[in-house]
């Protein structure tokens, strides 16, 4: 699906099924210097079992226009936006990393807009240390191992891909390197600067899903506790041996508890 | 202050991998369910299904896993993501062949009216299928001179869909200039696919000098022992099929695929779109999959690639400089020579050596080379490379005869001339081996 967010062209995957105004609506929003493929597998699972999905390219992403935003409160705002532009009433917003914040920060700022909310590989604060940052400026190919190297749990760094044949590293390096320069720096340091994921989860009142990856190094599941306490309605799946990568890392089990909260 | 991401060593850079280990470890980890450390030989058709819903999730691409051997198998995937860790790329298909994995390249890529312009160095059957079956297809080639960039352009048409080389062609060993080749097709919206055959990783990652498709016959030096016929394809993730120069040359990639779910499968996977239609229309289609039995023997001919590429370049070096300097050796094509056209490029592309596979030409008569031949005890006579015993053969009367003279010539063949893929025997028994052939061919 294509529609004009705020003049730019905005590209959203829709799981190749056309959008049905009945359908209740899911849209997936992802993480920093990626885009709509991280979730290939969840987002086909349920637009083939009755629901619209709409797996957004954040601006300045993968197929969308526009520019990057440079505050996780300006992508909130973008992803009600967005949903306005699809014509879309209520939908469950799934995010992972600084999507996930996006999402986070929707919810609260929007309440009627987000019927439920799944956070996956969440953090409040979601600080990034200054090496990666630096690189993220100065050095992309130094940032892109940066972030290969810890977004995954240590076993994955030696394949074993759930998908027959592909090499996860290999596959994480290449999406990263497909976002414009300076796309990644933005990102990072929109995550960097988020001080509002307490306040905001304290203000959520649907229903939340966190799923956290127990060897997840990028957002480690002690740096998601504060906002898991601060939710009101909530629901936290722990994946053992998985990492920040998860929806490449660990596929079925993010499905599972997707499929279990949704 | 605020708390920083507690990361694991935060002054260094997260630890890859390196080449020698991901060759031993890439793809696989012990088994399971049985604790087995090798990789287990998954000799099986098909895989059960938990129940319905699962098994229609792996039929539509919900969920990941195996269905049936033809599409994908566990002992394969292993192999397929070993061969993609050490190209650097997404990932890989193994193939029955290397001949399976050049046709579901190109077969992915373009159909009727498609064309390809290649390098004019190749193997004799790459050069069959380009030159004499595809045609019948409607899928044209037009070959040029390796080394003359300005062919490579000329030839570029509208119609044009993919550029073709061998790393190391096929057998004067002309070197593939990667990065400028690379350069040439991406100028055009057009990927440039490479057979790495030759090479190997361990003496060049085509990807990293711009190449965005290769792959290997893995018949040869990757599982290393002459007991298998198999094909790698990999991808690099890199081209963009859908970017301002390719667009609307892809349509298996860009367009809905109505074989399929109706996926557009470069919206479905950014970085592995290619990979995906070629599973899932050409493996599934056209079936040129690859055994699980053949995927475990390359996967332990593997594992002792980089020890055996270094002894085979270095068993090689000793039998070019001996036959360099004999009398009934009129020449020595292997690019580590002053000699060799492409010495320059290859001291920049391939520092670590130019393979063990090269050809040199036997001054006197067709009878002498037959002599030659027919005299040596530790040489094999026939069609392979990349065996970890030194092989032998006569390019004109096999693997190229299906050429014309013109063509024959064009290639840097001639009656004379000899292919040796040499071993992991001892060198100085190499050499004697070839001192007696010689010395034989001599008296013929
Ligand atoms: C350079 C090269 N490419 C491709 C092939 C074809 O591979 P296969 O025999 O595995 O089909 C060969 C086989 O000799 C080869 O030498």
């Amino acid at each position: 699906m294509r529609v004009a967010v705020g003049g730019a062209e905005t590209y959203a995957y829709t799981g190749a099924r056309a959008f049905d105004a009945a359908l209740p609506t899911l849209a997936f929003v992802h993480g920093a210097g990626n885009d709509h493929s991280v979730w290939a597998l969840q987002s086909r699972y349920f637009a083939h079992h009755g629901r619209n999905v709409l797996a957004v390219d954040l601006p300045g992403h993968g197929r969308s226009a526009g520019r990057p935003l440079a505050s996780v409160e300006a992508l909130s705002d973008w992803v009600a936006a967005f949903l306005a532009a699809a014509g879309v009433r209520e939908a469950a917003l799934v995010g992972h990393s600084m999507g996930a914040l996006a999402a986070l920060e929707c919810a609260a700022r929007h309440p009627a807009l987000v019927r439920r909310l799944a956070l996956l590989g969440p953090a409040a604060p979601m600080p990034v240390s200054d090496a990666l940052l630096d690189a993220a400026r100065n050095d992309e190919p130094a940032a892109h191992a940066m972030i290969v190297g810890w977004q995954h749990a240590p076993g994955a760094l030696l394949g074993g891909h759930p998908v027959p044949g592909l090499w996860m590293p290999g596959g994480a390096t290449r999406l990263l390197e497909r976002a414009l320069p300076g796309v990644l720096a933005i990102d990072l340091a929109a995550c960097n600067a988020y001080a509002g994921g307490l306040d905001a989860a304290a203000s959520v009142a649907c229903p939340a899903l966190v799923v956290t990856g127990q060897r997840d190094l990028m957002a480690p599941p002690k740096s998601a506790q504060a906002l898991i306490d601060a939710l009101r309605d909530k629901r936290v799946v722990s994946l053992p041996n998985c990492g920040h990568a998860m929806t490449n890392e660990a596929p079925d089990r993010v499905l599972d508890a997707l499929i279990g909260f949704l | 202050m605020k708390a920083r991401l507690p990361l694991p060593t935060p002054m260094s850079t997260p630890k890859s991998h390196r080449f020698d280990t991901l060759s031993l470890h890439a793809g696989a980890r012990p088994d399971p369910a049985t604790g087995a450390r090798a990789t287990p030989i998954h000799q099986t058709a098909s895989f059960v299904f938990p129940d319905c819903d699962h098994a229609a999730a792996l039929f539509n691409m919900e969920r990941a896993g195996h269905v049936y051997s033809r599409i994908s198998n566990p002992t394969c995937a292993v192999l397929e993501e070993r061969v993609a860790a050490l190209e650097g790329g997404v990932g890989a298909i193994a193939t029955a062949s290397g001949q399976a994995a050049l046709h579901l390249a190109i077969c992915t890529l373009m159909g009727a009216g498609g064309h390809i312009v290649a390098s004019r160095a190749l193997y004799g059957g790459s050069h069959n299928l380009l030159d004499y079956t595809l045609p019948r297809f409607g899928i044209a080639t037009t070959f040029v001179d390796p080394r003359d960039l300005d062919a490579w352009r000329a030839a570029i048409r509208p119609e044009t869909r993919l550029l073709f080389g061998e790393t190391l062609g096929n057998p004067g060993l002309d070197v593939l200039d990667v990065p400028r080749v690379a350069a040439l097709a991406h100028d055009h919206g057009l990927p440039l696919l490479v057979d790495s055959t030759f090479t190997t990783p361990w003496l060049l990652r085509p990807f990293e000098h711009g190449a965005d498709l290769v792959f290997h016959s893995a018949t040869k030096f990757l599982s290393g022992h002459g007991v298998v016929i198999g094909g790698v394809l990999v991808d690099s993730g890199s081209f963009d099929w859908d970017g301002a120069k390719a667009r609307g040359k892809f349509p298996t990639l860009t367009e809905p695929y109505h074989g399929f779910h109706d996926m557009v499968f470069a919206e479905e996977s950014t970085t592995a779109a290619f990979l995906l239609r070629a599973r899932r229309e050409g493996i599934r289609d056209f079936g040129a999959c690859m055994a699980p039995a053949t995927a475990w023997q390359i996967l332990q001919g593997i594992e002792t690639l980089p020890v055996r590429m270094a002894r085979h370049v270095e068993n090689a070096r000793k039998v070019v400089a001996f036959l360099a300097k004999h009398a009934m050796v009129a020449g020595v094509a292997y690019p580590e020579l002053p000699s060799h056209r492409d010495h320059a490029l290859a001291a920049r592309l391939l520092p670590r050596g130019c393979g063990a596979v090269f050809s040199f030409d036997l001054r006197g008569t067709r009878a002498q080379g037959r002599r030659f031949i027919e005299s040596l005890r530790l040489f094999s006579h026939l069609a392979n490379v990349g065996d970890a015993k030194s092989l032998v053969i006569h390019p004109a009367s096999t693997t190229h005869f299906r050429m014309s003279a013109e063509d024959l010539a064009r290639a840097g063949i001639t009656e004379g001339t000899i292919r040796l893929s040499i071993g992991l025997e001892d060198a100085d028994d190499l050499i004697e081996d070839l001192s007696r052939g010689l010395h034989a061919a001599g008296k013929a």
